[in-house]
This record gives structure tokens, sequence and C-alpha cells, in this order.
């Protein structure tokens, strides 16, 4: 391989890396708002996930346990964003916001004790044969698991939504949740499942960062990682291709920034840092500008409560 | 409960509380130190290395100490509240500790003219305020050459923060430090815009690493820049703390910062009634500036030479910024045989000969 193309495969490679947290949560938050709910808790429920899967990690010593047991988590913690929210109607801009901040607290106090330890994160798959082709094994087959499934949970969810009787029901509970309760249908039950979902996801997202990432706890880890992944929802017209590609986008631009200081090119670090968001923005919004379509993607009962006896 | 009832215990309480102001100060009564903190504690970086000293201060003094902290404090409004309730609430003597407190640190302090204020990395002072911050660069020097030791590919990756001169005078000093054993190693920088960000840290180093780079070291808070080079088989210099246990292979040593000689003389100071404000810049012969233990990859040799350059700063009689010094067009900066100011040094805003890279302004 020529250095350069070898330069072209680290930052490809990088990118995927750097875009995976970013798919989950929006792939999670994006399903929790077709179905008409808001929860700005993403980043709380990540660095839930993240110290839940972590701990885990050290008491079974399986990763694999791990993240299992983020998803857990974070579907418990959406758990209390939806009785709160779907049974006792509170205002759920206000309590995604708490639930954020509940989160960095919970997940400090929790991960007191484990700051430092050190764990054997989840390793990358080396695919037999494929994974040994030159360039395309590099890029394709030697991934961590947590990549292949993002992309498996990514392709799952748009065929849910665009193909399935479920997911169009889901659809509808977003779209009118009273034309959708005057059908039949259990609009506050499939409220839960998708907020439920959405935990588990944020949960799968800090697990990522915590066990594969950068496999150790530290407080606030996420670095706001969740709220770009609430901005990539909105700005990607709530479609899964377009979260996948705002958010490849996202890490992509940021690792060919550092590339671009690594190599001695003369940028101002400040605009760098500051690329990834104005791209990501125009890209998606470029792509996305047909306000027709925005507004047949956008769930019309976003944020607003349903009370069944009203 | 009725009035009649409450009175008699309101006033027993506040006789009481009479009593007890009129017998004054006790000679028992412990010392109250107080420590602002900008981040949490965590088990390695900055805050940690001022916990470390509190710590000593608490172990040292014992029973005449009565030590506080108060930690993640956000630069600003919320800092000025927490010095506030420290000097108001009967502390002597009050460390804050990060660049933002300066302005809130001041204003407290000329409302408790009684109180002794010490703030760390800034430049304001005051009858009761004094600022206190350690000559990193020595340290910065001393890793510059064991790296320039160590490297094979002759390019060091330093992950750094914001382009600020007490940044830049580290990347400087590294380099020099580095140039002094190996005059055509280089060092690359990526910038990550962030103090600490663990996921970007860690991007950064493996960028570094696939550009070349065989030793990273950083200026940022998070232990990930050690952790990604032990995963990816290259070397790593910590910064802050020892970062030995994310890079057990991997970490060579590390800069580190040690308060704790400096607290231990304030509050010693305060009780005997002998402190004034200061404006202390220590280095390694004050023992504020230290190296980690070295990792099992450097070998004796290299050791011994760290160990010798270390005692000729401790003496005075290298600097780290001994002239010939060149910036990156090749100008001198500093001739022969002259050093680089104080002045000079604190606002720095080029860089030196051998780092690749403009320096972002």
């Amino acid at each position: 391989m020529s250095p350069e193309v070898e330069t072209l495969v680290a930052i490809l490679v990088a990118t995927l890396r750097a875009g995976t947290p970013l798919v989950f949560a929006a792939l999670g938050e994006l399903v929790t708002e077709k179905s008409g709910v808001l929860n700005l808790g993403i980043e709380g429920m990540m660095l839930i996930g993240a110290v839940a899967g972590f701990i885990a990690t050290v008491l079974t010593g399986s990763p694999f346990a791990g993240v299992v047991f983020a998803m857990l988590a974070g579907t418990l913690v959406s758990l209390l964003f939806g009785v709160l929210t779907l049974t006792l109607l509170t205002n759920q801009v206000a309590t995604g916001l708490a639930l954020t901040i509940f989160g960095i607290g919970l997940s400090a106090f929790v991960g007191l004790g484990y700051i430092g330890t050190p764990i054997q994160g989840l390793q990358p798959l080396a695919v037999p044969l494929l994974g040994d082709i030159p360039v395309l094994g590099l890029l394709l087959f030697r991934h961590d698991p947590l990549v292949y499934l993002s992309l498996v949970l990514l392709a799952a969810v748009a065929w849910f939504l665009a193909r399935t009787r479920a997911g169009l029901v889901l659809r509808a509970v977003g779209e009118s949740h009273e034309a959708a309760h005057a059908i039949g249908y259990p609009v506050i039950a499939i409220r839960y499942l998708a907020v439920m979902f959405g935990g588990a996801m944020s949960g799968l997202a800090g697990a990522y960062l915590s066990l594969v990432y950068t496999p150790q706890w530290t407080e606030n880890m996420t670095a706001g990682r969740g709220w770009i992944a609430l901005a990539l929802v909105v700005f990607a017209t709530w479609r899964p291709a377009r979260v996948l590609l705002g958010a490849y986008l996202f890490g992509g631009i940021t690792i060919v920034g550092l590339h671009i200081q690594a190599a001695g090119f003369e940028a101002s670090s400040h605009l760098l840092a500051m690329l990834p968001y104005l791209a990501t923005i125009l890209v998606l919004v470029l792509i996305s500008r047909d306000a027709n379509r925005i507004r047949l993607n956008a769930p019309a009962a976003l944020g607003k409560p349903f009370h069944p006896d009203a | 409960m009725t009035v009649s009832r409450l009175l008699p215990r309101l006033l027993a309480v506040l006789s009481a509380a009479a009593l007890l102001a009129a017998a004054g100060p006790a000679a028992a009564e412990p010392l109250k130190v107080g420590f602002v903190y900008v981040s949490p504690i965590g088990d390695a970086g900055w805050t940690y290395q001022h916990e470390l000293g509190r710590r000593h201060l608490e172990t040292a003094l014992g029973d005449k100490v009565e030590t506080s902290y108060v930690e993640s404090v956000p630069e600003g409004a919320d800092a000025e509240r927490v010095i506030r309730e420290f000097a108001a609430g009967g502390y002597n003597l009050v460390f804050t500790t990060s660049f933002g407190y300066m302005n809130p640190t001041i204003k407290v302090a000329k409302r408790f003219p009684g109180v002794a204020f010490e703030h760390a990395t800034g430049y304001k002072r005051a009858e009761n305020v004094g600022t206190y911050l350690a000559r990193f660069y020595e340290g910065r020097y001393l890793t510059g050459i064991v790296a320039g030791k160590m490297t094979k590919s002759n390019t060091v990756g330093y992950v750094a923060a914001f382009p600020i001169p007490e940044v830049v005078r580290g990347i400087n000093a590294f380099t020099m430090g580095l140039r002094s054993v190996n005059p055509s190693a280089q060092v690359k920088v990526v910038w990550v815009s962030s103090w600490y960000d663990p996921g970007k840290e860690r991007e950064a180093a493996e960028t570094l690493i696939a550009q070349g780079a065989d030793v990273i070291t950083q200026h940022t808070d998070s232990t990930a820049p050690v952790q990604a080079a032990e995963e990816n088989g290259v070397y790593a210099i910590g910064y802050h703390s020892d970062m030995s246990k994310y890079g057990p292979t991997a970490h060579l040593t590390a800069s580190t910062h040690n308060w704790s000689g400096h607290y231990l003389a304030s509050a010693k100071a305060v009780l005997d009634g002998s402190w004034a404000p200061q404006d202390l810049w220590g280095g390694i012969k004050d023992g504020m500036v230290e190296l980690a233990p070295f990792g099992p990859a450097v070998p004796a040799e290299v050791r011994s030479l760290v160990e010798a350059k270390q005692a000729e700063i401790a003496a005075g009689t290298l600097h780290p910024f001994l002239g010939p010094v060149r910036d990156q067009s090749g100008a001198l900066r500093v001739a022969e045989g002259g050093v680089l100011s104080d002045q000079d040094m604190l606002g720095f805003d080029w860089y030196v000969e051998g780092v690749l890279g403009k320096l972002p302004k």
C-alpha cells in the first residue's frame, strides 16, 4: 500500500468508528420521535449506558454482557421518562432536559469506584480470508461487532418504518394520536415501546464509547455526542439513511480535520473544530430542502401530550 | 408549636451562640482551607493533582487543619458563589485552581479582607490574593529528551487543546528537549479544541499514529491518548498525572504537577501569621514539577541522562530555552548562551524549529 492509500484507509476506518455511536443514538431518537415523543435526554441515557456497560464488563469480564446491560440500563431510564411524560403527562422538553442532568449526575455517582479500572474492551473481528484482502479487508472486514450491528439496525429500522404494518401504526401515532386512538390503536403503549427502543439505543451508543472507542469510564465521557445525535435526526428530516449519512459526515470531517493538522497544512484549528457541525448541517439541509417532504416526514404530533380521555 | 413555647427555646439557642462567639476562636480551632476545582477529581489530570495536594495537607497537618473542596465548579457566576460560601463560612485560606476563577476570586477577596486567597495560573493579585503557577515547561523539556531517545520514526505526535501561550510553551519546551538529543526529530501537533473529550483525543492520537508518529504526548486532560498509544503499539508520554495505568507498556514517563509542598507552605504561613500574597512560579527545584516513574521500555542510559538533566535544571545550570533558539523560519530568537525571558515565555505565539505546521492564530 502506498502512503496515500494508507492514510485514506485510516481516515475511512476512523470515520466509521467515530460515526457509529451517533448512528445508534440518532436511530433510537428517530424511532422515538416518529411516535410523536421528543426525548432530549439522549446525553443522559448514553452516560448511564456507558457506565452500566462498563461496570457490567468489570464484574462479568465479558464486554458482550456489558453491551446487553448498557441497553437494559438505557431502557430503564427511558422508562422513567415514559412514566413521567406519557402517564403523568409532564412537559417532554423539560423532562428530557432533566433526564440529561439526572444521567450526568447518576452516572458520575455510580461510576465513582470504577474510574481507572482497566478492562478488556470489545475487540475488532478479523474475518478469516476476507479480512486479509489488502485494502478492502481493512475497510470492511476488520471492525468491531457493533459497527456491523449499527448497520443491521439501521436497515431494520428503515424497513420497519417504511415497509411493515407495525411501522405504519407507529408513524400514524406520531402523526395524529387522536386519529390513531379513534381507530383503536393503543397510543400510549406504542409510545412506551418507542421510548424504550430509544433508551436501549442510547445505552448502546454509550456502551460503544466506554467499551470500544475509549475502553474506560470517566465522568461525562460522551462530551456532547447525545446532542449531536439529536440534531442529526432533525437535519436528516427523520429519514434513517440520511441519519447514517449525517453521522459519517460528522465523524469523517472531524477525522479529516485532524489529518489536515497532523499533515502540517496551514489551517485554523478553530475553523476545523467548527467544520463538522457546519458541513453536516449544510449538506443535510441542502439535500432535504424540499419543504413538502420535510412536512411529510416530520411527525406532526411531535412533543404533544396525549390524554385518551380528553 | 405556639409562640410562647418557641420563644424560650429560641432565646436559649441565641444565648448559646452568643457565648460561643464571645469565646472567640479557640487555640485548638483548626485552620479551614477550601479548594475550588474546575472538573471532577477522577484518577488523573489537572484537578486530580490539586486533590493530591489537598490530601497531603490533611495528612501533614492532621488536627491543625480542616479542608474541604467543591469539584466541577464552572468558571463564572457559579465560581463566585462557591468562593463566597467558603469565605463566609469561616475558611481562612481558599485555593481557586483554574484560570477562569481569576475575576471571581479578586471580587470575593475584596469583601473578605481577613481571608487569604491563592489563585492558580492567574496574573491578578491583591492584598489578600496571591497567585501560583508551575514551570511545567521544565518537565516538558525532560520528557522531550525521553521522546527523542525513544522515537525510531523521528516523528512525535502532540495532542493539544487550545493554541494559548501555556500550551505552546509546552510544545516548544518539549521540542527543545527532543532535538537536544535527536536533531532530526520533529513534532506534529493536532489541536482538538477541547480540554477534555476522550473520544476526540483518541481520534487525534490515532491520526498522529497513522501519520507516522511513534511517540504520543498530550496537553489535554483525559487518558485516552495514552490508551490509544498502548493499543497501537507505540509509546506515550502522559501529562498532569502518572498515566501508566492506561498504558503499562506504552507509558514512558509523564510530566506531572506536585502542589503538595506549596499547599503545605501556604497553610503553615497562614497558621503562624506570616502569609503574604506572592507571585509564585516554581519549577523542578521547588518540587512543583516532577516526572512520573519511567516505564519498562526506557533503557537505563536514557534514565540516567534524564536524571542528570533534571539535576542541572534544578541547579539552574540548564534552561530549556537556552540559546541558540530558532523559530520555524530558522530565524534566531535567542542567541547562543542566552535564555528566553519569563516575559517572552509567558507570551509565546510562535513555534520553535522542529515543530511542523503553522501555529493557529
